[in-house]
C-alpha cells in the first residue's frame, strides 16, 4: 500500500479505536430519532377550524425546520473536523510519535496528505450518512424531501473539509488546542461575517456587503453553507423569496441563488492552496 | 546543506560500490537554532559494522546530531552521508533503524500492529512481516504482550517496542538514542546483548548514551562532544591509554588539593581523590607530596583509566 494510504488508514483506525466514530453514530441516531418525532408533530398541527394543515404548508414548515436541523449537523461536522484536525500533526510531533515514522522512507507530504485523506473519508461518510438518515426520517415523518439532497451532502461535506484543511494547516505549526480553537473561531467569524454581508445586502450598502464576500473568499465555510441552504429550499419557497426582493436576501437561513460557479472554482483552488501551504509548512518544520 | 534539500526525493538504490563507504561520514556539520549553536562543525567517520559511542553532557548536541543525520532537522551548513548516500535520501532510510530518545508509539495499536506499521513503511516484503515481527518481539522480550494495546505498556516496555521497531528488516545501520533510559538493570543487560548481536552480524550501531560503563563495554569507537563539537574521538584503546589513580586521604585542605593539581586533573570527592590521568611511575612521587602537605594516606589504587575518568578529564580540559 502506498505510504499516503497507510497514513490515511492509520488516521481512520485511530478515530475508530478511540471510539470517536461510535460516539458520532450514537449521537446522530439520537438526533435523528428526536427530529423524526418533532417533524412528525408538524403533520398533527391543525388550523383554527380543526382541519389539518395543507400539504404545501407542511412542506414549507418542514423545509425551514430542516434548514435549522442541517445547521446543527454542519456545526457538529465543523466542530468535529476542527477539534480532530487541530492536533493531527502537532500532537504527534510533540509526543515524538512521528520521529520513528519519519526516519522511514516516508515523505512529509505523504504524512500531510495521508492524514487529510483519512479524515476527509470520515467527513464524507458522516455527511452522507447523517444526511441519508435524517432525510429518510423526515420523509417518513412528513412525506417531504428537499429538492437537491446530493448537493446538500456535497456542500455540508465540503464545509467540513474546509475546517479540516484549516485545522491541519494550523496543526503543522501550532499546538492542538491553539489550532483547534483558531479554526473554530474562524468558522464562527465566517458565519457572522456572512450575516453582516446579508445585512449589507438588505441595506444595499456595498461596503458592508463586501464583508460577506471577503469572508467567503478567506474561509469559504459560510459560502458553502449557503449552498446547503439553497439545496434544501423547495421551489415554492424560492419563488416567494425572489418576489420579496433584497429583503429576502438579508436572511442567514435563506438563500435565493445557488453559489456561483466562480465561487466553487475558488473553493477548489482554496483547498489546493491550503494543502500546499500545509505541506510546505510541515516540510520546513524542524522536529 | 544542499544535500538536505533532497529530503523529498526517493532515489535509486545505492550503488554496489557504496558498500565500501563508511556507515556515517560528516564534514563540518553545523546546526544553529536562532542564536544558539547546537552543533559547531561536526566531522567524524563511523566505519561499517562497528558499535560507535557518541558521548557528551546534556545539551552537547548528541540528539541534534542524530536528527540531522536522519533528516529530521536541516543542517545550517556542512555535509553528511549515511551508507554512502547524502543525508535525506529516502531510499537509504530503508536500511536504517532508529530508536528515538523521545519514544512514543500509537497507544491504540497492539505491539504487533505497531511493528506491522513499521514493516509497511520500511517497506519490507509482506511475506517477511510475520517472521520479522515475531523475531523482533522475541529479541526484546515482548512476545507475551504482542497483542496487547501499547497504551497498557510501561515506559520500559514501550522502549523495548521501539527497539524492536529499530531492528526490523536487518538494517545496516541502527541509531539508538539513549536506548536504556527507561529500562531496569535486566533490561539494560538485554539491550547490551542485542547490541552485541547487531555488531556480530555486521550492523553498524550509533549509540547515544549517558551510561559510560555501558558504552565502555560495548563500543569499538567513541566520540566525545561538548558544546556542539567533537573534543575527542578514537578507538577505546586510543582514548583510554592512561592510568587513573584513586587515593583515599585525610587531612588535606582545599589549598593543599590545589597544589596536587600539578599531578594532572583530579576528581575531588572529599576523602577520595581520583587523578584521572597519571602515569603509574609517578605514584610514589604523588604519595610523598601528599604526606609533605600533611595528608594521611589510607589507600592508593592505580587502575586503568575508565571511560568516565577520561570523559571527565576531557570536559575539564574543555572548561579550561
Amino acid at each position: 500500500m502506498p505510504p499516503v494510504l497507510v497514513i490515511a488508514r492509520l488516521t481512520v483506525q485511530e478515530t475508530s479505536r478511540r471510539r470517536l466514530i461510535l460516539a458520532l453514530i450514537i449521537l446522530t441516531l439520537i438526533v435523528v430519532g428526536f427530529s423524526a418525532w418533532g417533524f412528525n408533530k408538524i403533520t398533527t398541527v391543525t388550523r383554527s377550524d380543526g382541519t389539518p394543515l395543507p400539504a404545501q404548508q407542511v412542506a414549507l414548515i418542514t423545509s425551514q425546520l430542516l434548514i435549522v436541523v442541517t445547521f446543527m449537523y454542519s456545526g457538529v461536522l465543523a466542530l468535529s473536523a476542527a477539534v480532530v484536525a487541530g492536533p493531527l500533526i502537532s500532537s504527534e510531533v510533540e509526543s515524538g510519535m512521528l520521529l520513528s515514522m519519519l526516519a522511514r522512507p516516508l515523505r512529509r507530504s505523504e504524512v500531510v496528505i495521508g492524514k487529510w485523506l483519512g479524515l476527509a473519508v470520515l467527513i464524507a461518510f458522516y455527511a452522507a450518512g447523517s444526511a441519508f438518515l435524517e432525510l429518510v426520517a423526515v420523509d417518513w415523518a412528513t412525506g417531504y424531501l428537499p429538492p437537491h439532497p446530493v448537493q446538500l451532502v456535497l456542500y455540508v461535506g465540503a464545509e467540513g473539509l474546509v475546517l479540516l484543511s484549516l485545522g491541519l494547516l494550523l496543526s503543522t505549526r501550532l499546538s492542538g488546542i491553539t489550532g483547534g480553537v483558531i479554526a473554530l473561531v474562524a468558522w464562527l467569524m465566517g458565519w457572522i461575517a456572512g450575516v453582516v454581508g446579508d445585512i449589507g445586502t438588505g441595506l444595499q450598502n456595498q461596503a458592508i456587503e463586501n464583508v460577506g464576500v471577503i469572508s467567503h473568499l478567506v474561509l469559504p465555510t459560510d459560502g458553502l453553507w449557503r449552498g446547503a441552504i439553497y439545496a434544501l429550499e423547495p421551489d415554492a419557497f424560492l419563488a416567494t423569496l425572489r418576489a420579496a426582493g433584497t429583503v429576502a436576501r438579508a436572511n442567514p437561513f435563506a438563500q435565493v441563488d445557488p453559489p456561483p460557479t466562480s465561487f466553487l472554482a475558488w473553493v477548489a483552488l482554496w483547498f489546493a492552496i491550503v494543502l500546499a501551504l500545509s505541506i510546505w509548512s510541515f516540510r520546513t518544520r524542524e522536529i | 546543506m544542499a544535500d538536505v534539500k533532497k529530503e523529498e526525493t526517493r532515489t535509486a538504490p545505492a550503488p554496489a560500490g557504496a558498500a565500501g563507504t563508511p556507515a556515517i561520514k560528516t564534514v563540518n556539520l553545523s546546526k544553529r537554532f536562532g542564536r544558539t549553536v547546537a552543533l559547531a562543525g561536526l566531522s567524524m567517520t563511523v566505519p561499517r559494522g562497528e558499535v560507535f559511542g557518541f558521548l557528551g553532557p546534556n545539551g552537547a548536541g548528541k540528539t541534534t546530531s542524530v536528527k540531522l543525520l536522519l533528516g529530521l532537522l536541516k543542517p545550517t551548513s556542512g555535509e553528511a552521508w549515511l551508507l554512502g548516500r547524502p543525508i535525506g535520501d529516502l531510499n537509504t532510510r530503508r536500511r536504517i533503524g532508529y530508536l528515538p530518545e523521545l519514544f512514543r508509539y500509537q497507544g491504540w495499536l497492539s505491539a504487533r500492529e505497531v511493528l506491522a506499521l513499521h514493516c509497511e513503511l520500511a517497506p519490507l516484503p509482506r511475506s517477511s512481516w510475520n517472521d520479522e515481527i515475531t523475531s523482533a518481539l522475541d529479541t526484546v522480550g515482548l512476545t507475551d504482550r504482542a497483542n496487547d494495546r501499547v497504551s497498557t505498556f510501561s515506559k520500559g516496555m514501550q522502549q523495548r517496542l521501539g527497539l524492536a521497531a529499530a531492528l526490523l528488516g536487518e538494517p545496516e545501520l541502527v541509531f539508538l538514542d539513549e536506548p536504556t533510559s527507561a529500562l531496569d538493570p535486566v533490561g539494560r543487560h538485554d539491550v547490551r546483548e542485542i547490541i552485541r548481536g547487531l555488531a556480530s552480524r555486521g550492523t553498524a550501531v550509533f549509540l547515544n548514551s549517558h551510561l559510560l560503563s555501558e558504552v565502555e563495554q560495548l563500543c569499538d569507537r567513541v566520540a566525545v562532544v561538548d558544546h556542539g563539537r567533537v573534543i575527542a574521538s578514537g578507538t577505546m584503546d586510543e582514548l583510554l591509554s592512561g592510568t587513573a589513580v584513586k587515593v583515599r586521604v585525610e587531612g588535606l585542605d582545599a589549598a593543599a588539593k590545589a597544589t596536587l593539581s600539578s599531578f594532572g586533573d583530579l576528581d575531588d570527592e572529599g576523602d577520595q581523590i581520583t587523578f584521572t590521568r597519571l602515569e603509574a611511575e609517578r605514584v610514589p612521587e604523588l604519595v610523598s607530596a601528599i604526606v609533605a602537605l600533611g595528608g594521611r594516606v589510607f589507600e592508593v589504587a592505580p587502575r586503568h583509566q575508565t571511560l568516565e575518568d577520561r570523559f571527565l578529564q576531557l570536559l575539564d580540559e574543555e572548561e579550561k
